[in-house]
């Protein structure tokens, strides 16, 4: 089950903790892997320590044209591009009421509209061999909020509703569009909560810990496979319970 | 008939799943031969395929009926 062996899989924000873990997932099992990032250094290692069937694409996500050049790069790197990660995303916490508009709109850009750019540019080729897959990484907070976070919030609201009705358009020519939802997973993000926070939220998760990004790339390998062809727009809350939704 | 018209007519009676007979130069993709707004976009990139040209847009947009697809394809592969 779940094999992707002939599949081309690009992965944005692949330096990142969640990002890596699911490139590392996606190849496991079978898949070519385009690593998208910032860092080239980072991606070098990451695909030298994968091996074969990795190609390392530094992009940066608020550069329009970057952005709308990455998919044809890939395809060409990888023979294809058969499903797409929208993984990339930074956070520019602040009180609402300090929120500058630099905050908002950098935190838009790089978490929603590079999704939006990305996923435009690689539906022609999934429409044609009438065969995709796009994920989207939107978080907890797009559903429930979360204070200090109103950009992050809505640029992972929006990536839910943007999948939802791209689903809609795309069902009928094999292409599934799909969020996982990550609750709060042991990374560099969450690394800044200092002890007395994670301790807060420990109490409001009912597995009574944070999760791995393994267990995030788990649910990317599932919703990236044949088996779940019959998934989509669909939002796949990874949380420990914390919100059931 | 031209062999643009004859290549376009293939592509959509593949596509759309229509009777030969029923594409006629007045007849239009989403009213006479069932297609739906995407059909019409997937029309267009097989024909920027099979014609190795490229249809903008709002020229994709004109494209309403397959008489507009031949002559907008005549015109840009003359």
């Amino acid at each position: 089950m779940f094999d992707l062996s002939g599949k081309s899989a690009l992965v944005t924000g692949a330096t990142g903790g969640i990002g890596g873990a699911i490139a590392r997932a996606l190849h496991a099992q079978g898949a070519t892997v385009g690593l998208s990032g910032t860092r080239a250094g980072a991606l070098e290692e990451l695909a030298a320590e994968l091996g074969e069937r990795a190609h390392v694409l530094p992009c940066k996500l608020d550069d329009a044209a970057a952005v709308e050049a990455l998919p044809k790069q890939a395809s060409e790197a990888m023979g294809g591009l058969d499903i797409l990660v929208n993984n990339a995303g930074i956070t520019r916490d602040n009180l609402f009421m300090r929120m500058s508009d630099e905050e908002w709109a950098q935190v838009l850009e790089v978490n929603l509209t590079s999704a939006f750019r990305l996923s435009r540019a690689v539906l022609r080729g999934m429409m044609k061999k009438r065969w995709g897959r796009i994920i989207g990484i939107t978080s907890i907070v797009g559903v429930t909020g979360n204070p200090g976070q109103g950009n992050y919030a809505a640029a992972k609201a929006g990536m839910i509703g943007m999948s939802k009705s791209l689903a809609a358009e795309v069902a009928s020519r094999g292409v599934t569009v799909n969020c996982v939802a990550p609750g709060f997973i042991e990374t560099a993000m969450t690394d800044k909560l200092n002890d007395q926070q994670k301790e807060k939220l420990l109490v409001a998760i009912p597995a009574g810990r944070m999760g791995t990004a393994e267990e995030i790339a788990a649910s990317v390998v599932y919703l990236a496979s044949d088996e779940a062809a019959y998934v989509t727009g669909q939002t796949l809350h990874v949380n420990g319970g914390m919100a059931m939704i | 008939m031209s062999d643009i018209a004859d290549r376009v007519k293939k592509i959509v009676v593949e596509h759309l799943g229509v009777e030969e007979d029923k594409v006629v130069e007045a007849a239009s993709f989403i009213d006479d031969l069932g297609a739906d707004s995407l059909d019409t976009v997937e029309l267009v990139m097989a024909f920027e395929e099979e014609f190795g040209i490229e249809i903008p847009d709002d020229a994709a947009e004109s494209i309403q009926t397959f008489g507009d697809a031949v002559k907008f394809i005549t015109e840009k592969s003359a």
